[in-house]
């Protein structure tokens, strides 16, 4: 049997859509919701709730429908949609949920992105309100974005009859969206829901772009776009839902609102039944009565709570044979799934459809995230904007005016209002519409619920929460809403409570016998309807999740098979396997080419800083634990840094580049951190200090070029440059030409060996590489990666911030008391280091461990213990592993640790808990290889 | 030997070029760029003279002009920093120009030529591409030619330049460059650009 009516709605029914649910196969049309084709085919079942399973329908039909939630299956899974606003298309495929759906187990092929709009004026909702709001503000000239969550404009008028100034309402909609679309600096998006309202005129909405073309959306088109709107003035013509009433089995299906059954009828051509009763406290539900009896629903009763019907509406009524009981109200309904009686006092009506209007609960959901106060209505029984904001107007049902032609003087006076405030003058007033309808008295009652079996009256339906868990949390002593919101989870389903809040609320008022108007309401949040991760992140995911930063030589790395490592957003050379090799065969490879020939690094990561300035020593004296302003033009210094804690936070070498100038160099992760250090100094400390920074970072290419060979390399490609231990000293500079290149030469070592840092232009990093490569060729030269680099520092015992670091390591703990000045008079950190807690002899110390089983390799994070037996818990920690290596030069594995006491443990043998022993290491000076410093001339 | 420069985007040149006409994207390479910081208005005026174009008086904005350098801009980028972008190649001699005309007044110059590379956008879309992934309001009405921000544009931070009615510079630091290159592929698909 089809519930179709032959004729009207905003479908077309020349063309047939084909759709699966709960696999069966029924068709549509275009202009269908999925909620308005089952219910054209008399489905009401769609689901079943969560906790209880009972059967549940559809209530409503748009977004605020608490129940129609299904699954998507095809063309992709999606779960939780609401049935009531997925758009009808061919082949879709779905089917009911209980409570909750599933995620595809694979990646979502359709593109989501973002975009930033920026205007004078936003309109949220596209009603009569905002149609007129709009219009307004573009005709004064001012940018305005008007959104609507429907496919259409014309808000409550898609679900009516009603004509405006004798025609029908499509045409005067249709009018002012026509001359909206022409006029420049306007934009009007369908589709698209206002979630999010932040300060100072942010607001995020959701558009669904393809969502309704189903197989057939483009590829190449974003499928929902979040737009990030920025505003100077927002006008919320947000309009308003029908609220329920609870009483008991008040969640049968075919238990609907009684507008949005009207709206069934009007937008879709749909009766939502055979035989109907109505439940009303106000004059609202008496159209729907009387739209639907003249299309040929059996009316079989109107139940309106008050004493009195209103006396024209019910003549009306009389004369199309319609029963109206005054001062009734309905007790409880029957069914095996959907409703087939209803239960009026001692009546029992038997019917298969109850259409229940409680009144009207304006949508302030965007006006409360704007920090709108919002204030108790006694006569409609629901909260609504209570202040004006600067910035923010709400206009239409939004306000609780529910008579047409008022709604639209509030959106004329809000658009006009908006575009003052945005700085523009009044253009062409636009009319107000003269409706015909029938329904706009306010004079409702209010009634939140009749009494009954609690435990079966529905407050949330969703949340299968009921009046006895609202009894219960106030039993329990809670009085606040949020407190009870949390306690019932009354509101928190994906509806946000939108026919369930206010419900809850004067519930809770009449168990605790306070005035509504004195409660909080609950306060509203983002996002008033649901939006997908897939949304959120827009593009960024795949290869575009975070930016991967290069540097100019990472073409050769890829296409000579490094593997990379992740630091920061850089990808470094991890290492350079050959053909079967894993990562410690590559590195005990890579190691043992440089040190005992040449090896190669890229080290263009290192963030690099510009200081310059009359006081750059002195700026540089004070960041430094050691003496910096001392150093020679041509020479390097190795620095550590402290934060005011006297902890290391950074370490580098600094490059006296000229009498007033320095480069210094951090490490990779922390560049942007320390540049930020400095000038955080400079602008609120030190302002007088004639010293400025800038960033190098990414303008220099750097090539550390390692082992004993490297002199003979470097010979090689820098003609100009007198290589010999004489002329270029250890911890020195020469500006030259490599590969025919201006380059930075310095002689720097992280790994003990002899060794060059060679700096040039970034554009050249790459050519230079290649021939440094060529050079070392006869020498078997050997790139490396920041593996083979770790390892070659740690057989140094050179700590690497934030490894061997972790902020609560001094530089005395690492072993470099020497890095720590005596003479200088002041520096950041230096105070800390008199504290007692810094001079403790028992501290954390920086110290190497040999297993003494040379081929155990100790996990990095390992605890260090004692005794060579676990006592009874708790166990004394001493310290932990911070690097553990196999390393070629030793011939064994070696780590570093921090260990309490440390110095003075070396030649001590401690325990590291592995596995299921006790592994004994012996405790050494952290520096492992060549002590005497004998590699480092070459 | 003498070793040959490669830029930032060297490898994307065919992948942008793919991208009109939705986007016209050119990588435009090696330009001299100084970072400036100097507040004494002597020494700016200074530096604008040695360069034959003044400095922005304006912030956000940019001037340009042609002098003993050629065709000279002056990017405003803070209160006392300001990029000069000069052609290619003339940034030693600027630096030292520049650090004349600053004589002994507070400030600095820095050669920071090949820490951002520059990315000319121009077509009819190029202000919704640009509105996929920058805040900042490009209405002409709100960003007129002239205009000239440090914002971000998707993750990566970028100095933008209105350079005329549907043209845009980008100069983005050079490690992001083929990120900056891949997103805005990325976004060009919307305007029928094949993914």
């Amino acid at each position: 049997m089809t519930f179709r009516k032959p004729t009207g709605g905003e479908i077309d029914r020349h063309t047939l859509l084909r759709f699966t649910f709960n696999g069966v196969e029924y068709t549509g049309h275009p202009g269908d919701t999925l909620a308005s084709a089952l219910l054209a085919n008399g489905v009401h079942e769609i689901g079943s709730s969560v906790k209880l399973g009972r059967p549940r329908g559809i209530v409503a039909a748009g977004s605020e429908d608490p129940t129609s939630l299904v699954q998507i299956e095809a063309p992709f899974p999606e779960p939780m949609l609401l049935a009531t606003t997925v758009e009808l298309y061919d082949g879709l495929v779905a089917r009911g949920l209980a409570g909750q759906g599933r995620l595809a187990p694979e990646p979502d092929p359709a593109r989501y992105d973002a975009k930033h709009e920026h205007c004078d004026v936003l309109v949220v909702g596209a009603g009569p309100a905002g149609l007129v709001a709009a219009l307004t503000a573009a005709r004064s000239g001012a940018r305005v974005v008007l959104l609507d969550e429907q496919n259409q404009a014309g808000g409550a008028l898609l679900g009516v009859d009603e004509y405006l100034d004798d025609r029908p309402s499509a045409e005067w909609v249709g009018d002012i969206v026509a001359e909206l679309r022409t006029t420049p600096g306007v934009l009007v998006l369908e589709r698209t829901t206002a979630f999010g309202m932040y300060q100072d005129g942010f607001v995020l909405a959701l558009q669904k772009r393809t969502d309704h073309l189903g197989f057939a959306a483009p590829a190449g088109v974003a499928r929902q776009r979040v737009w990030r709107i920025r505003t100077k003035q927002t006008v919320l013509a947000t309009g308003a839902h029908e609220r329920p009433v609870v009483f008991a089995d008040n969640d049968r299906p075919g238990i609907m609102l009684a507008s949005s059954a009207r709206t069934f009828l009007h937008r879709y051509g749909v009766l939502p039944g055979s035989r109907a009763v109505v439940f009303t406290t106000n004059d609202s539900a008496y159209c729907a009565a009387i739209d639907l009896a003249e299309s040929g629903v059996d009316i079989a009763l109107i139940a309106d709570a008050r004493p009195d019907a209103p006396a024209r509406l019910a003549t009306e009524c009389a004369a199309r044979g319609i029963e109206v009981r005054a001062g009734q109200v309905v007790t409880g309904t029957e069914g095996p799934g959907r409703v087939t009686a209803v239960s009026i006092g001692d009546t029992r009506i038997e019917c298969d459809t109850l259409l229940v209007s409680g009144g009207w609960n304006p949508v302030v959901s965007l006006f409360s995230q704007a920090r709108g106060k919002l204030r108790y209505d006694t006569e409609l029984g629901a909260f609504v904007p209570g202040e004006e904001l600067d910035t923010v107007r709400a206009a239409g049902s939004a306000t609780g005016e529910l008579d047409l032609n008022a709604c639209a003087r509030q959106g004329r006076e809000a658009g006009s209002a908006a575009a003052a405030a945005a700085g523009f003058t009044p253009g062409g007033q636009v009319p107000l519409p003269v409706s015909d309808s029938r329904c706009t008295s306010r004079s409702g009652l209010v009634v939140w619920r009749v009494p009954g079996a609690d435990d079966a009256s529905f407050v949330d339906l969703q949340r299968d929460s009921t009046v006895a868990d609202v009894l219960r949390a106030t039993g329990a002593g809670l009085r606040s809403l949020e407190h009870i919101k949390r306690y019932t989870t009354i509101g928190t389903a994906h509806d946000q409570g939108k026919t369930s809040g206010m419900i809850a609320a004067g519930i809770v008022a009449e168990a605790l016998g306070v005035e509504l108007a004195e409660q909080r309401p609950t306060t509203f949040r983002p996002p008033y309807t649901s939006v997908s991760f897939a949304a959120l992140a827009g593009r960024d995911r795949g290869e575009l999740h975070d930016p991967v930063r290069v540097t100019a030589i990472h073409p050769w790395h890829v296409a000579n098979g490094a593997l990379f490592e992740d630091v920061g957003q850089w990808k470094r050379p991890w290492y350079y396997p050959k053909p079967g090799e894993d990562l410690h065969t590559a590195v005990l490879r890579e190691c043992r080419a440089t040190r005992e020939s040449v090896g190669m690094m890229d080290g263009s990561t290192l963030g690099k800083i510009d200081v310059q300035g009359r006081d750059a020593g002195r700026f540089l004296d004070m960041l430094y634990t050691n003496m910096m302003s001392t150093l020679k033009v041509g020479r390097i210094r190795y620095g550590v840094m402290c934060g005011v804690d006297g902890m290391v936070i950074d370490d580098g070498t600094v490059i006296r580049v000229g009498e007033e100038r320095y480069l210094v160099t951090t490490t990779t992760g922390n560049a942007a951190k320390i540049l930020d250090w400095m000038e955080e100094w400079l602008q609120t400390e030190w302002p007088h200090l004639d010293v400025h920074c800038a960033s190098v970072t990414e303008h220099w290419a750097t090539i550390p070029l390692v082992g004993p060979r490297s002199r003979d390399v470097l010979a090689a490609v820098a003609p100009d440059l007198d290589v010999s231990n004489e002329a270029f000293e250890f911890m020195t500079w020469h500006d030259t030409h490599v590969a025919g290149v201006p380059a930075r030469v310095c002689r720097i070592s992280f790994s003990g060996e002899l060794a060059y840092e060679i700096n040039v232009t970034a554009w050249y990093g790459l050519a230079v590489w290649e021939a440094l490569m060529a050079a070392g060729e006869k020498y078997g030269i050997t790139p490396y990666g920041t593996e083979t680099m770790h390892v070659l520092r740690a057989e140094k015992g050179y700590p690497i911030i934030g490894q061997e670091t972790d902020a609560t390591v001094t530089p005395q703990d690492l072993g470099m008391s020497w890095a720590v000045s005596k003479k200088k008079p002041d520096f950041i950190g230096k105070r800390s280091f008199a504290r007692v807690e810094n001079n403790r002899t028992d501290r954390k110390q920086l110290v190497g461990l040999l297993p003494v089983d040379p081929t155990v390799l100790l996990p990095e994070g390992s605890q260090i213990v004692e005794t060579d037996r676990l006592p009874e818990p708790p166990v004394r920690m001493l310290g932990h592993v911070t690097s553990s290596y196999p390393s070629a030069a030793l011939g064994r594995t070696f780590a570093l640790a921090l260990v309490r006491s440390g110095h003075e443990r070396i030649g001590e043998t401690l325990y590291v808990p592995y596995e299921d022993s006790l592994v004994p290491v012996t405790v050494t000076d952290s520096v492992l290889y060549d002590k005497e410093g004998a590699r480092r001339d070459g | 030997m003498t070793a040959e420069p490669t830029s930032p985007l060297a490898g994307w040149t065919d992948r942008l070029a793919a991208l009109a006409p939705a986007l016209i994207v050119a990588e435009r390479p090696y330009r001299s760029q100084l970072t400036v910081r100097v507040s004494d208005p002597d020494a700016v005026a200074a530096m604008g003279s040695a360069l034959g174009v003044a400095f922005p008086p304006v912030p956000c904005t940019f001037s340009a002009g042609s002098g003993p350098f050629g065709d000279v801009e002056v990017l405003w980028l803070g209160p006392d920093e300001f990029l000069v972008v000069a052609p290619p190649g003339l940034q030693t001699e600027i630096e030292e120009v520049l650090r004349g005309a600053l004589g002994s007044h507070r400030g600095s110059v820095v050669d920071t030529s090949a820490q951002r590379t520059t990315v000319v956008l121009e077509g009819p879309h190029v202000r919704d591409v640009l509105a996929h992934g920058c805040s900042v309001d490009l209405h002409p009405s709100s960003a007129p030619t002239g205009t000239c921000v440090q914002t971000l544009l998707a993750r990566t931070g970028i100095v933008l330049q209105v350079t005329g009615a549907d043209t845009f510079t980008v100069l983005v630091r050079s490690s992001f460059a083929e990120y900056l290159a891949a997103w805005l592929s990325d976004a060009c698909v919307e305007y029928g650009v094949a993914s």
